[in-house]
């Protein structure tokens, strides 16, 4: 894998490398990736895949865990 | 010549030591969530930190096969169900080692919930796994020797470190250093620590009260802005980008729950611990655990305990027997510290009735006062089922009433249904969906 | 304990869906009831049940029982609490074949002429209403007016409903015997009520060993929230066959949109009394729904949990006085429809505990089927 690539976060082009993960990714941008059930923003909290509160849309995947997901080239994430 | 096969789950020290242990006279298959062997500690994004790698080097060398980026879901007497990133696998096994690890204890105050507040192991975590913290203001707060090792290690990555607040007293810490003492280790890190952390404020019997968030006109709208800190009668602000807040570890012990390991004994208020006997094996026969599932113990007794375990299920119990009594002196020190750490009954009086508790489905701490049990809870007011299923809001409820969670079932992780339809020995395979080993 | 030395006029044994209902009639029809719970109020099978409410056609009686509930239903909704997560989301009993899709058109003739409202869909119009489903189904009998609930709340308003009205609520209290105008707690105590009702779910047996329960186990499993994904309660129009089959376990296709978005899958039936989730039935009812819906493969699915239906040998229900003691009404054998169901039996039952015109025929839910000895030739 290239050291570092193109990914998408909600169709914008970032830069990030095989060594970060979409949920750190994702709070380098300062980027909420969910609400949850009743409408509060919420990122990553124990990253360690414990908690579930990094699951974003990765691809078509709607609940993907950010914290153990590591970015690939041409990755979609969709937050929100 | 090797004899029967053994499956350690868990790539951590614990796990790491086991498989370095048994490799040479067992068929080795160490499996990880993570993409690289390491664990909490020796984290290192998708790569390996030396330490690692010089327990997980001499074990390959030695034939140990490594199974990265897959998730134990489910498990029964004969297989294990992995999940990883496209497929799933049911994977038999003869000898299981148990080394999931602990997560953190997080205890909720207003403010718990906002982008920007994480665990301290789990900011840990995030920026070794390539979040960029150089200049930017971490408040560091809970309880325990994670938080130091967390502040030193942010620090060294060029995070400011605000302070670090412990919610312990200094007589409780001078307890804990005395105990600590025995152990010269421990004694080296400790002091070590705090050489990095030179200059940084070391707060006692200080706690957060709350985390604000950043106003609306702000880019960082919605994220945390600062925390309200307190110690004794005295109150005030921190503005800071990160809060870095841990209450020490719970074992991961859903896995071997599942299997039908049983619990040791109940110590009040320390989180519940798989009991295992002299050799590390579980009340279940051949499953092995170690590390901190038997009860947190921290960095040298999971090495010890790991390499136990994996003697023994590799059948070599008089190797095994020569490490004993290593163990025995770490586990004792592990006791004392674990003892002298008491959370202040003054922290229960932090969340305020609209303060979320169930943070998967939003359920507060009012709503929670009108039941009486955690079933109930679950049953009527949803609390501990949404995806976590309970493993962040159910310490939680365990230490503010003592609710006892009930049971574990398949999955015990969220997994897909694709994954949990291979559950069965003679699931029809979806070979499109299985990956190969 | 005060509400042991006074007598009522009801004592409902068991805090289910069912006797949450029996209880809220009693009170409405004035009686001074007491309900006796032995665990947590609403953690029965209530607590497992899948809360669609729906109609039912296995037989005329069960027909008339499940419409009957069902428009009882529909006169609550509005006064539900939202937490009961009512959704008016339609059944639609897919047709996966040519053959299928002549069943389903007579359970529409059925349906229609009981008055209830359905519609056939072709292979075309039901992947317009459900995309999710496989290509190459025949089609499928839609259902509009069936619903779907979360059981544990609706049946924790029923009994809220009837504490408000003066029923005493006594929980942690084990029924250990009953007799004609008493009933006997674990520990001693005694409750003195002119009418008792056994609505204790799979245990009713215990309490009135002639009625032959037995406890059919079934296996669900919820997945994360994917709103949109789902509409309708999906069910393959084989599920009565399967389900009765009789075989040793059998899994069948029944997928439900819970208000949350979250997806709900079904089910199983075994006869069993033991509680833990079979991994080998749990895939095999996973792999079937997959099936019919394959996208569902991807989706996560976070709890699996099973509970047991209370069955009885002819698929309904006992709701009546028992023969040999008449102060003594069964509320039992509820199988997999006990959440519709609650609400007709309570009004069948307090019909004939008052004399009151039964509003359909009693006649075939009679518990008196089962008591060989004293039962008239022929009523089995
Ligand atoms: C419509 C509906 C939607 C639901 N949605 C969700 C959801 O979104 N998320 C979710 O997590 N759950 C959901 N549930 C499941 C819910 O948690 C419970 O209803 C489920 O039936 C039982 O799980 P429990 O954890 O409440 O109780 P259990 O853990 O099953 O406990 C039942 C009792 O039996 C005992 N018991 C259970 N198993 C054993 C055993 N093997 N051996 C000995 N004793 C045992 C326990 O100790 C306990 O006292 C839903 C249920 C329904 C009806
Ligand atoms: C997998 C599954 C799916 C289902 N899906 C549906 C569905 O979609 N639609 C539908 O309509 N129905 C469905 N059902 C059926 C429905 O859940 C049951 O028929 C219904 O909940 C029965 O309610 P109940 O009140 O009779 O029993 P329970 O809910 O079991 O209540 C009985 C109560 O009595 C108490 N009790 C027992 N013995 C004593 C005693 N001696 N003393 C004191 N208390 C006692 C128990 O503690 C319990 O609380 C399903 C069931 C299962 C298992
Ligand atoms: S941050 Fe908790 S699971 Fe990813």
């Amino acid at each position: 894998m290239p050291e570092t690539f193109t990914v998408f976060i909600n169709g914008q082009p970032v830069t990030a490398g095989p060594e970060t993960s979409v949920a750190a990714l994702l709070l380098r941008e300062r980027m909420v990736n969910r609400r949850s059930c009743a409408g509060q923003l919420r990122a990553a909290f124990c990253g360690m895949g414990i908690c579930m509160e990094c699951r974003v849309t990765i691809d078509s995947d709607a609940h993907g865990l950010g914290c153990m997901t590591f970015c690939r080239p041409n990755m979609k994430i969709t937050t929100l | 010549m090797k004899t029967g096969s053994v499956t350690i789950i868990g790539a951590g020290p614990a796990g790491l030591a086991a498989a370095a242990a048994a490799a040479p006279y067992a068929t080795v298959t160490l499996l990880d969530e993570n993409p690289g062997p390491g664990g909490q500690i020796w984290r290192a994004g998708a790569g390996t930190t030396t330490a690692a790698a010089e327990l997980w080097e001499p074990a390959r060398q030695a034939g140990a096969q490594w199974l990265g980026g897959c998730r134990v879901v489910a498990a029964d007497a004969h297989a294990l169900l992995l999940e990883n990133a496209t497929g799933a696998q049911r994977l038999p096994w003869e000898k299981l080692v148990l080394a999931p690890g602990a997560r953190e204890r997080f205890l909720p105050f207003p403010g718990w919930t906002l982008p920007g507040v994480l665990g301290a192991g789990g900011l840990q975590a995030l920026v070794k796994n390539g979040l960029d913290i150089r200049g930017q203001r971490v408040m560091v707060a809970g309880s325990g020797p994670l938080l130091l090792a967390a502040a030193a290690f942010l620090r060294s990555q060029g995070a400011i470190i605000a302070g670090i607040t412990e919610q312990a007293t200094r007589r409780q810490l001078a307890g804990l250093a005395w105990a600590s003492l025995v152990s010269p280790e421990k004694r080296k890190q400790a002091s070590g620590l705090f050489r990095q952390l030179r200059g940084v404020p070391y707060l006692t019997h200080c706690w957060v009260e709350a985390a604000e968030v950043q106003e609306s006109s702000h880019k960082n709208s919605g994220w945390l802005a600062a925390v309200r800190l307190r110690r004794g009668n005295r109150r005030w602000r921190e503005p800071c980008d990160w809060l870095a807040s841990g209450f020490g570890l719970a074992p991961n012990i859903e896995l071997a729950r599942l299997l039908g390991c049983a619990l040791a004994p109940a110590a009040e208020g320390r989180p519940s611990s798989i009991a295992v006997d002299d050799f590390q094996l579980a009340s279940q026969s051949n499953i092995w655990c170690a590390g901190e599932i038997t009860g947190i113990g921290g960095l040298e007794l999971s090495l010890l305990e790991g390499r136990i375990a994996g003697l023994a299920a590799a059948g070599q119990t008089a190797l095994a027997r020569r490490w004993l009594k290593a163990r025995d002196r770490q586990r004792h020190f592990a006791r004392a510290l674990a003892r002298a750490a008491r959370l202040d009954a003054e922290l229960r009086r932090l969340p305020g009735d609209e303060t979320v508790i169930c943070r998967c489905e939003d359920v507060p701490l009012g709503r929670l006062r009108e039941y009486h049990s955690w079933r109930e809870a679950r049953l009527l007011g949803r609390c501990g089922m949404g995806a976590c299923q309970g493993r962040i809001c159910s310490d939680i409820t365990g230490w503010l009433w003592n609710w006892q969670y009930d049971t574990t079932r398949p999955p015990v992780t969220p997994a897909r249904i694709s994954t949990l339809a291979l559950m069965a020995a003679n699931a029809e395979k979806a070979s499109s969906s299985e990956f190969i080993l | 304990m005060a509400s042991s030395n006074r007598t009522f006029d009801l004592a409902v044994i068991g805090c289910g869906i069912v006797g949450a209902a029996c209880a809220r009639a009693g009170t409405r029809a004035g009686l001074r009831t007491i309900i006796v719970e032995g665990s947590l109020a609403g953690g029965g099978a209530t607590a497992a049940g899948m809360g669609h409410i729906v109609v039912m056609d296995g037989s005329e009686a069960q027909l008339a029982l499940t419409l009957y509930s069902r428009r009882l239903w529909q006169q609550l909704i509005p006064e539900l609490p939202e937490a009961a997560e009512y959704r008016s989301c339609g059944t639609l009993w897919i047709a996966e074949h040519e053959a299928e899709l002549e069943l389903a058109r007579r359970k529409q003739a059925k349906l229609a002429g009981q008055g209830v409202a359905c519609e056939i869909l072709d292979a075309r119009q039901l992947m317009e209403a459900e995309p999710c489903l496989r290509p190459g189904l025949a089609g499928a009998l839609r259902v509009p007016d069936d619903g779907v609930l979360y059981p544990p709340i609706a049946a924790q308003w029923l009994w809220q409903q009837a504490q408000n009205a003066g029923a005493v609520m006594r929980s942690g209290a084990i029924v250990t015997r009953i007799q004609e105008q008493a009933i006997h707690v674990a520990g001693g105590d005694r409750i003195q009520a002119g009418a008792i009702i056994v609505a204790a779910g799979s245990q009713g047996a215990e309490l009135i060993p002639e009625i032959p329960l037995r406890p059919r186990k079934g296996h669900l499993l919820i997945t994360d929230r994917y709103p949109g994904f789902l509409r309708h309660q999906v069910v393959e129009l084989g599920y009565l066959q399967r389900a009765h089959a009789g075989t040793e376990s059998s899994v069948s296709f029944n997928l439900q949109p819970r208000a949350t978005g979250q997806v709900l899958i079904g089910s199983s039936r075994q006869y069993s009394h033991d509680r833990a989730v079979e991994p080998d039935v749990l895939s095999r009812m996973l792999a079937r729904a997959q099936s019919y819906v394959p996208r569902l493969g991807d989706l996560r699915g976070l709890r699996a949990w099973t509970g047991f239906r209370a069955a009885t040998p002819d698929d309904l229900p006992c709701i009546g006085p028992l023969p040999n003691r008449p102060h003594i009404f069964a509320a039992l054998g509820h199988e997999g429809l006990g959440i519709t169901t609650s609400l007709g039996t309570a009004e069948l039952l307090l019909a004939q505990m008052l004399g009151a015109e039964a509003p359909i025929p009693a006649g075939p839910f009679q518990p008196a089927r089962f008591f060989i000895e004293t039962s008239p030739a022929g009523h089995a």
